[in-house]
């Protein structure tokens, strides 16, 4: 789907928040960025979203350009919802964006909050609903346009745990049904080992992507309990600390 | 319950004891009138105050729509450009610090019609409330959100439609709130200026002919009826807001 060939980008303040990153994004891909604060991995998700131009290096679509407005969902840490606008008004918005009339997107409004398990919550406000389901809002807003592309920054950090679990599990299975391309960034070891196929391991100051480890879990079923599962655990983590050194 | 009570019996009390003092201490009426005689004025000739009244709250409401349509207009037009931006803030600043008193004056000699006159002073004290909260709330939005309307293609106009204007209209009541109370404050003091200078409706120019006149039951009954207007407007206003608000779904 996508090359990222040696991408840099360097803030005007100075930082220098990416140097030489290369990546190959797969269709279908579930892919972590994993690594601590300041090590890049949002500035790398905002290039691959267009919302930020590198300095140097470049994204090479397969497609020979990037992808339409709507081909790529995007969310973020806190669920930015409209505050005035119901659930369903804050699905609708990628639609309404694109030119659609609130008959016409219906159904896709529907399809996306059931998917995320708010059927029946249309009306109500963010401010009714709690954090995760404000999530689930906004992961349906993500999804809304069925985006082939889809881009998460930590959206599952501000959770408590039980909630976090739950919708790790519900994103995998989405996933597993809408075949999309994920790009997920995390600080999370546990985090990326659940939900990836593939890890991308980062380190900050400057920037840069350290090394990539692929998941040898079975994909779609809860694999916290399996022992394999830990033993990813543990193989990041070291991979991480070594890294870091 | 008692909450509610207590500021009007607060008041009752301050009114009871207020009276009590001005009778036993003797102090005579040209200088402290007790609420009583206050009241007594006041019905020696409600319409005469009441016509003054409402003199200066049409004053004050033209005012206070114009400093809304135009406080509201040009915080967008800055929103939306940056050139805008430069060109017309220091002059809002410089207009919020401007003294009304210091350029009244200037203002009731240059304008002539006195009703527009009054109108313009008190448009000047409640524009910049109204101008510096919407111009906040245009900029409320978290940049996530902006992100998010960028990245589906959302242009300046339909991002201000469906982002900026709604999540500044919170602000703008709030604006609204505190210039209705500016815009009367700025009438009156207007028409204290203007007062002296010959123009005679409001109830600004009722409180310094009462003074001239050592009628100080008048005068207070005319800067009750003052205190009354605010509060109303006060309230009035924060009504309005938390009724749109409800209707703009903020339940």
């Amino acid at each position: 789907m996508l090359t990222i060939a040696h991408v840099g980008r360097r803030f005007p303040t100075g930082t220098e928040a990416l140097r030489d990153a290369s990546l190959r994004l797969e269709t279908g891909d579930f892919v972590a960025l994993l690594g601590p604060s300041g090590c890049g991995k949002s500035t790398l998700l905002r290039l691959i979203a267009g919302l930020d131009r590198p300095d140097s290096g470049a994204l090479i679509w397969d497609a020979g350009q990037p992808p339409d407005p709507g081909d790529t969902g995007y969310v973020f840490q806190d669920a930015t919802l409209l505050p005035w606008a119901t659930a369903a008004e804050n699905v609708f918005l990628p639609l309404r964006l694109r030119g659609l009339s609130r008959d016409q997107a219906q159904p896709a409004i529907a399809e996306a909050l059931a998917r995320v398990g708010l059927t029946g919550f249309e009306n109500a406000r963010p401010r009714q609903l709690s954090g995760g389901m404000r999530m689930r809002v906004s992961i349906a807003r993500g999804l809304v346009t069925k985006p082939r592309l889809l881009l998460m920054d930590e959206p599952f950090a501000a959770l408590d745990e039980f909630t976090r679990h739950r919708l790790q599990a519900d994103l995998v299975a989405m996933q597993a049904d809408l075949g999309c391309t994920v790009v997920f960034v995390t600080h999370s070891i546990y985090e990326a080992a659940f939900l990836a196929r593939r890890i991308v391991l980062m380190t900050p100051r400057p920037g840069r992507i350290a090394r990539e480890m692929t998941s040898p879990l079975t994909h779609g079923q809860d694999t916290r309990l399996d022992p394999a599962y830990a033993t990813l655990v543990a193989a990041i983590s070291q991979a991480m600390e070594a890294a870091l050194q | 319950m008692i909450l509610r009570v207590a500021p009007w019996l607060f008041g009752l009390l301050a009114l009871v004891g207020w009276e009590l003092t001005v009778r036993l201490a003797d102090v005579p009426v040209y200088i402290i009138p007790g609420p009583l005689a206050v009241l007594g004025a006041f019905a020696a000739d409600p319409a005469g105050l009441l016509v003054s009244l409402a003199s200066t709250l049409t004053v004050t409401f033209v005012a206070l729509l114009v400093a809304a349509i135009l406080g509201a207009s040009m915080a967008i037009a800055m929103a939306s450009s940056r050139m805008a931006q430069a060109a017309i803030q220091p002059w809002a600043v410089a207009l919020q610090v401007t003294p009304l008193p210091a350029i009244a004056p200037l203002i009731i000699i240059w304008v002539g019609d006195p009703f527009t006159s009054l109108v313009v002073c008190a448009t000047i004290v409640a524009f910049f409330p109204l101008f510096a909260n919407t111009a906040t709330g245009l900029a409320s939005p978290p940049p996530e959100l902006r992100d998010l309307f960028q990245l589906y293609g959302a242009g300046r106009w339909k991002t201000m439609l469906l982002l900026r204007l709604p999540a500044a209209l919170p602000y703008f009541l709030s604006g609204l709130r505190i210039s209705g109370g500016l815009a009367l404050v700025g009438a009156v003091v207007a028409e204290l200026v203007a007062g002296s200078g010959g123009f005679t409706s409001g109830l600004a120019y009722r409180i310094l002919e009462a003074s001239f006149r050592l009628e100080m039951p008048r005068m207070f009954a005319a800067l009750v009826l003052l205190a009354l207007a605010g509060i109303t407007i006060n309230h009035g206003l924060g009504a309005f807001g938390r009724r749109v608000l409800r209707r703009w779904g903020d339940t």
